[in-house]
């Protein structure tokens, strides 16, 4: 009789709970986000996983275009907040920041141990001491090649600058261009750019530059574009006047022997027909002997603005999407690297070379854009692009950046 | 009692019928006017006052008093922005000489010239970003027609977007070709209202070309004239477009306008300087302003002449 009782009482209560969490409603979270389709799908399977997880919170994406978003969220930020929004990592966040539409996070990042299991991003998450956001991605930068190429000119991959450029020499004989770029949007020179002071000052001194702690008439920055001007020649000579694509068709017709590019680039090479056995990937070779090694890895990242209605629930995410699994399905879907370090990545060379190489750097850079703000990322920008198409005009550049400097870092 | 009950009405009715004909512009201009006020001089002045802040867009507006101004005059960007609206504005120009000597000449009776004269008109109905778009293709290193035109011929192409020196001139010649048509176009109406006596009356006296139509049909054709200066004048100014798609200011900004330079500064990825934006578009409002009140002295002359 007794166990009757407790049985028909467990009953009750298990089938009131369950009623309870049926009448519940379920807690709408808001996230607005700008995933190219691919990454869409990705997105939406990690939503689908937390939702399963969590019935009683329903996430309505809303999801931008890609270069809209960035104005759209200016917008939205102040009129009509949501709980979640995208953004990315470094000195791009700042300004939101510091007008005080982003939360702060740390409390999430403390609570899960991402301090740790995050540790490559603490730096770049990281403004007057606290988190302002979760990362999800990055994806490595370095070099790509094509083997073909390096197989018809008979030179092998470089260990250092110098061998580097004198292999650059070789390819011209060839009439090949050893490195390319397509400069018209301007960002894909600076990654030549941070990469050069990366091996040549170190990752300490490119940060204090992109800070604006060091001047840009320094002799130290000036020693990086003496090591750019060795290679000046042999970049593809219109580069300004095309798209980034259009230079990675030129490597992937053999025009072209290297590239230095983000990892999203391998999906454009494999489009124009290369494969695992004719694509390359190295890292920057070194320049000054010694120097710890660092990378650029720029870092997307999910925020939750000051106006969000459902901080909670929010909070719930972040931590969900921070999680070493989280990140291990979702990258592998992404094709990009996961930044919890106890994920794993699939058996794609790039994914994994780019795993190896970024996991294993001294410091990780955000991009010359993202570490640098606004005003100066454009003005070093085309400065970039006026050296690789007028290398005597270089003294009138850092000059120009250094007046830039004055009154970009306020 | 009854007196002063008939006596309001008709005060208020007499006061309405004294001004009815004075007011009665105003009732209908006001629309007009509300409009006007609204969306041209509110944001103007707005454009004015904001010039004196330095405000990103987000958080709180300083008041920094002319220092946007200030920079503005030691800034190269401005100045190269500011030389090649110059260079906009004088070879634009051509299209009005040229959209007239295609009208003259498209000016015939033979059989489909109605073809003819829409396929001439046909770059004007596309839009500019198409414009800028074929024209880019054009220029295009590599596969380019002219470029490869260039290389046959020279031996080594030319990759206009990419060259500095030439980039403005290569984006003038893109915005020049729906312009002539539309010059063209607007010579045609007037051709059309050219009187055949005058004509026939030069003639017995012997005129022919050259003379004839500096004689006689462009002193017909200035209405047709005035209006053509005017939209490629404004047209140079306004050349937004072609600049952002052909080029995006580049290469290193050597191809910038003010009007791309404002909206760099103001809305692009890397501005949100609403400040400095504000006194670009003050510097450009300026600019316009000379030829705004040229145009006006010279329509309100004309009015009071006739």
């Amino acid at each position: 009789m007794n166990v009757f009782l407790k049985s028909l009482f467990l009953g009750v209560s298990a089938a009131s709970l369950i009623a309870f969490s049926a009448s519940a409603q379920q807690r709408v979270l808001r996230y607005n986000a700008d995933f190219d389709a691919a990454p869409l799908k990705a997105f939406e399977a990690l939503i689908a996983d937390f939702e399963a997880a969590n019935p009683d919170i329903d996430v309505q994406l809303t999801n931008f275009d890609h270069e809209g978003y960035k104005t759209a969220i200016r917008n939205f930020l102040t009129a009509d907040s949501p709980d979640l929004a995208n953004w990315y990592a470094g000195n791009r966040m700042a300004p939101f920041v510091k007008a005080g539409q982003f939360m702060d996070v740390t409390d999430v990042w403390e609570a899960n141990g991402l301090n740790d299991q995050l540790a490559s991003s603490v730096g770049s998450m990281t403004i007057d001491g606290k988190k302002w956001g979760v990362p999800y991605t990055y994806y490595q930068w370095g070099i790509y090649y094509n083997k073909d190429v390096y197989k018809k000119v008979g030179v092998s991959e470089p260990k250092n600058w110098a061998e580097f450029v004198a292999n650059c020499e070789k390819f011209k004989a060839s009439s090949i261009d050893c490195l390319t770029t397509g400069t018209k949007a301007l960002w894909p020179g600076a990654g030549i750019f941070d990469y050069i002071n990366l091996r040549t000052n170190g990752y300490e001194f490119h940060m204090d530059l992109t800070a604006g702690k060091v001047a840009w008439t320094d002799a130290k920055v000036k020693a990086t574009f003496a090591e750019w001007a060795k290679i000046q020649p042999y970049i593809t000579a219109n580069h300004a006047a095309i798209d980034w694509q259009d230079a990675a068709a030129l490597l992937v017709q053999g025009k072209a022997a290297n590239y230095v590019m983000g990892n999203f680039a391998v999906a454009v090479f494999k489009e124009g027909g290369m494969t695992n056995d004719t694509l390359g990937f190295l890292q920057f070779p070194e320049i000054t002997a010694g120097l710890p090694r660092a990378e650029e890895a720029p870092t997307d990242t999910i925020h939750i603005p000051a106006g969000a209605k459902n901080v909670e629930d929010a909070k719930k995410f972040l931590a969900y999407v921070a999680s070493a699994e989280a990140q291990t399905k979702l990258n592998a879907a992404l094709g990009q690297l996961p930044t919890n370090g106890k994920s794993t990545v699939g058996d794609d060379p790039f994914l994994k070379a780019g795993f190896e190489t970024v996991s294993t750097a001294k410091g990780v850079a955000q991009f010359f854009d993202r570490d640098a703000p606004a005003e100066m990322a454009k003005a070093g920008m085309e400065g970039f692009q006026e050296f690789m198409v007028k290398p005597e005009n270089l003294d009138a550049i850092l000059e120009r950046l250094e007046k830039v400097r004055g009154k970009a870092y306020n | 009692m009854a007196g002063t009950a008939v006596v309001s009405p008709q005060r208020t009715s007499s006061w309405w019928k004294r001004n009815q004909r004075s007011l009665a512009p105003w009732l209908f201009l006001a629309p007009g006017i509300a409009m006007f006020l609204l969306y041209v001089m509110w944001p103007i002045f707005a454009s004015i006052w904001l010039s004196f802040y330095d405000w990103d867009g987000l958080g709180a507006k300083t008041w920094i008093g002319l220092e946007n101004y200030v920079e503005l005059i030691d800034d190269e960007n401005f100045y190269t922005s500011l030389k090649n609206n110059v260079i906009w504005l004088v070879l634009f120009m051509l299209a009005v000489p040229a959209g007239l000597f295609m009208a003259i000449f498209l000016n015939q009776t033979v059989t489909g010239i109605r073809i003819y004269k829409s396929l001439f008109f046909f770059p004007f109905v596309i839009s500019q970003v198409v414009v800028g778009l074929i024209f880019s293709w054009f220029y295009a290193p590599g596969f380019g027609l002219l470029y490869q035109l260039i290389e046959w011929t020279t031996g080594t192409g030319i990759a206009f977007l990419a060259e500095p020196d030439y980039v403005t001139y290569a984006l003038v010649a893109a915005g020049l070709w729906p312009q002539i048509a539309y010059c063209m176009i607007l010579y045609l109406t007037g051709l059309n209202n050219v009187s055949p006596d005058q004509i026939e009356a030069a003639r017995l006296d012997g005129a022919k070309g050259w003379k004839m139509l500096w004689h006689v049909i462009l002193p017909q054709l200035r209405p047709a004239t005035f209006i053509a200066v005017v939209v490629t004048i404004i047209g140079a100014l306004r050349s937004f477009d072609i600049v952002s798609i052909m080029t995006d200011g580049g290469p290193f900004g050597s191809s910038r306008v003010l009007s791309y330079y404002m909206y760099e500064q103001a809305l692009s990825e890397y501005g949100y300087r609403m400040g400095y934006g504000a006194a670009i578009a003050v510097i450009l409002f300026a600019i316009m302003m000379v030829f705004i009140t040229g145009f006006i002295w010279k329509m309100v002359g004309d009015e009071r002449g006739v």
